[in-house]
């Protein structure tokens, strides 16, 4: 019994137990939801995007590693942040992207996107799309160059269907848009894919469903009105919906944690916010696609919306 | 789906692994009586007690040995026959120093209870001062003197009294034996707190996760129409009164307000069976009723302990300890306390021992926040922890005491649900502290 006592024991405060969740699951769990937009970027695209998507992710997991070590901080590469912010700038690009440009985001990503502004949890911007912003600036002809899909339907097209409506007022029909055997980018083409994925985390409560419905239910409010108001100028919302980059903004991007909102309220105002700027800039703006921009526009209202949007206690009135 | 939307619960929360399992069919047990108590003078909130008896003294089954201090006080009563060897400062479980009387058992049975009462006949009066005479403190967790619950002041008018049998904490099954075992006395119990308070209507609220005394309940609540029983999604806090009243009734307990201020009164299940002792069957509150549980300890068992006894001797008659043990938690494993001395003794509201390993023990590194919202989506008070954090590490108390931080319950929702592993509860004390500290209003 003496023993016994001397045994020392954990003397910590409440609460004792942890959700299974911790930074790294929850990124881990994320990079692998995003295996079937993987896979559908290789069967549209060919095996060569795996290559583009590994040198995205080697080169910002690379940069985190340099910037941390010279800034004695502690490395932090294996919670799965930067490879996810690799891995989503990776399924951003055009397939057959070139190599060197695909580095080139990666660092940016990381280097300005994220480690800029202290690291995980600190940046303003999500860094995928920061890093892709950056490219879409520094090589403006490349990442608009587009590779016709495997199992393509449609004989003319290696444009995409958003660049199809702006330019040639020529509408894709829904089916292709949503399987993705469209032009478009390595991991946005197929919405399916991305929705598997996508509702997956909201299930298992990773992903809060609100932003993601805000979104959607924002695209059919603008899109709806701007569709009533002329059917033969503008798309119905459904196109807006499965076309471009909505569905991995929607699901991937516009949920990321650090970047996003974290009151209910707030939540639903940067959805809806996002959803105006996409069909403004997708109607009106001298770009087809408009998903890159709102988003990085409405994660600089966030600390805003937070603020704003703090919660009513528990019984409080009005 | 209906079946999930349709179940009265509260907004928030979390469902942490239950491991209920362990204890659930284990009838409670008469624990045998230890040769040593200690007896903190501290066993409720408010004052202290003062002793009664000096060293050498001998003391029944029963025999009032500290009397309550001031309104919010409780007496004590020995739980053995024995002697008081003396009286010295130990450690209450909450990490406290406090006076303690020490009694040396002498192997005699003689009791000193309180005369019974008439459970038909015995008058509002005479509970309210039974119950302040049986030192019956809420054993729900903080320990709050019963009797001072009982009678609201004369503005406040009552009309609702809920019986909590929500035990919503991991592992505790305490409350559950009682439900099963003591049904018609329970009922009783929760009869004579209506007639105490002038109240005439009784809810007994429970989660689903306990058919069994679900099914008992609804059998004995037959003839007792002025009884209802409200069964209620397990989630945690299922349990805390706010929360408890809002899924039963939809009533909201404003911020720094009191059940009181609804028209409710909460007791929990083993309150209501110590009332129902004192008053039919004379019997102070002398016994902690109580789950011993985790992967930790061989022999998991529900205990009727008497008040004093130590952790080392329920570790002693559970078969003993596992190796691998790495916390020893009093209470549940969300509110609990870490314990770091075998020696401490059992007090009147204590729920339960937990003996916690690895395998139950998540931890992971503190990583930089995320800013995810997780804890504010199971804030069961709608507080916003990511914010009030930031608030109080960067020593913005008075921002934080705006954002009212004072409300927080510890309840460790958020910590349990932070990715980051951030330690959340203990900040949002610190801020707390501060705010009670300054008289922020």
């Amino acid at each position: 019994m003496e023993e016994k006592i001397k045994k020392e024991f954990e003397f910590t405060s409440s609460p004792h137990f942890h959700s299974k969740y911790s930074t790294g699951t929850v990124m881990w769990i994320v990079n692998l939801s995003l295996i079937p937009a993987v896979i559908s970027g290789v069967i549209f695209f060919g095996l060569y995007q795996l290559v583009i998507i590994f040198t995205s992710i080697f080169f910002a997991i690379l940069t985190e590693a340099i910037i941390q070590k010279i800034l004695k901080q502690k490395i932090t590469i294996t919670d799965g942040s930067a490879f996810l912010t690799g891995l989503l700038l990776a399924l951003t690009l055009p397939p057959n992207f070139s190599l060197s440009a695909t580095a080139i985001g990666a660092v940016f990503a990381i280097a300005i996107g994220k480690q800029i502004f202290g690291g995980l949890g600190f940046n303003i911007f999500n860094p995928a799309l920061a890093g892709r912003a950056f490219l879409q600036a520094a090589f403006p002809v490349e990442i608009t160059t587009w590779t016709a899909p495997n199992y393509s339907v449609q004989s003319v097209s290696s444009a995409t269907p958003l660049a199809a409506f702006k330019y040639d007022k020529v509408l894709t029909e829904l089916k292709p848009l949503v399987v993705g055997n469209i032009g478009g980018c390595i991991g946005e083409t197929s919405a399916l894919a991305i929705l598997v994925g996508g509702i997956f985390l909201i299930a298992i409560g990773i992903v809060n469903y609100r932003i993601p419905l805000a979104m959607i239910i924002g695209l059919f409010l603008f899109g709806g009105v701007f569709h009533l108001i002329d059917v033969t100028k503008f798309p119905p919302p459904s196109f807006h919906l499965f076309a471009g980059g909505f569905m991995l903004g929607a699901f991937y991007m516009a949920t990321d944690y650090v970047t996003s909102p974290y009151t209910p309220k707030g939540m639903w105002i940067f959805g809806l916010g996002i959803s105006l700027f996409i069909v403004i800039i997708r109607l009106f703006g001298g770009v087809p696609e408009g998903v890159m921009y709102s988003i990085l526009l409405m994660n600089s209202f966030v600390p805003l919306i937070n603020r704003y949007t703090i919660p009513k206690p528990f019984g409080m009135k009005e | 789906m209906l079946k999930l939307i349709s179940k009265k619960t509260f907004k928030g929360g979390v469902h942490p692994k239950e491991f209920k399992e362990l204890t659930e069919h284990k009838v409670l047990e008469k624990f045998p009586e230890p040769d040593e108590l200690v007896i903190p003078l501290s066993q409720h909130s408010g004052k202290d007690a003062i002793p009664l008896v000096k060293k050498n003294d001998k003391v029944k089954v029963g025999t009032l040995i500290a009397k309550e201090d001031g309104f919010i006080s409780a007496p004590i009563h020995s739980p053995i026959c024995g002697t008081v060897t003396s009286i010295t400062k130990t450690f209450t479980f909450a990490g406290i120093q406090k006076s303690s009387i020490i009694l040396k058992k002498d192997g005699l049975d003689e009791k000193d209870f309180l005369p019974p009462l008439d459970f038909e006949t015995v008058s509002s009066e005479e509970i309210i001062s039974r119950v302040k005479e049986a030192g019956i403190v809420g054993l729900g967790g903080a320990a709050f003197p019963t009797y001072v619950k009982l009678i609201p002041p004369p503005d406040k008018k009552i009309d609702m009294i809920i019986l909590n049998a929500c035990e919503c904490e991991p592992y505790l099954t305490r409350d559950y034996r009682l439900v099963v075992e003591r049904t018609e006395d329970l009922i009783k119990g929760l009869k004579l707190i209506m007639r105490a308070s002038k109240v005439q209507r009784g809810i007994i609220g429970i989660e689903d996760n306990k058919q069994e005394a679900i099914e008992l309940l609804k059998e004995h609540l037959v003839n007792h129409s002025e009884i209802e029983l409200v069964v209620l999604k397990t989630k945690y806090p299922q349990g805390a009164e706010k929360m408890l009243i809002k899924a039963a009734t939809g009533r909201e307990v404003p911020p720094g307000k009191l059940p009181l201020d609804v028209g409710v009164i909460v007791q929990n299940v083993g309150t209501a069976i110590s009332i129902f002792d004192a008053v039919v069957n004379g019997i102070p509150s002398i016994y902690a009723y109580l789950t011993v549980s985790g992967l930790g300890i061989n022999e998991p068992k529900n205990l009727i302990v008497p008040i004093g006894t130590s952790i080392e001797d329920v570790i002693e008659y559970c078969g003993g300890m596992k190796e691998n043990v790495r916390r020893i938690v009093i209470g549940g494993p969300m509110m609990g306390y870490a314990q770091f001395d075998l020696s401490t003794p059992i007090t009147k509201a204590v729920s339960g021992i937990l003996f916690l390993t690895d395998e139950e023990l998540e931890v992971f590194p503190e990583t930089n926040c995320l800013r995810c919202g997780m804890c504010v989506s199971v804030c069961p008070l709608n507080l916003t922890p990511v914010r009030l954090v930031r608030l109080i590490q960067n020593k913005r108390f008075e921002e934080a005491a705006i954002l009212n931080v004072a409300l927080c319950m510890e309840c460790g929702t958020c910590a349990y649900s932070c990715p980051a592993s951030i330690p959340l509860v203990q900040w949002l004390r610190l801020g707390k502290k501060w705010v009670f500290q300054n008289r922020f209003n």
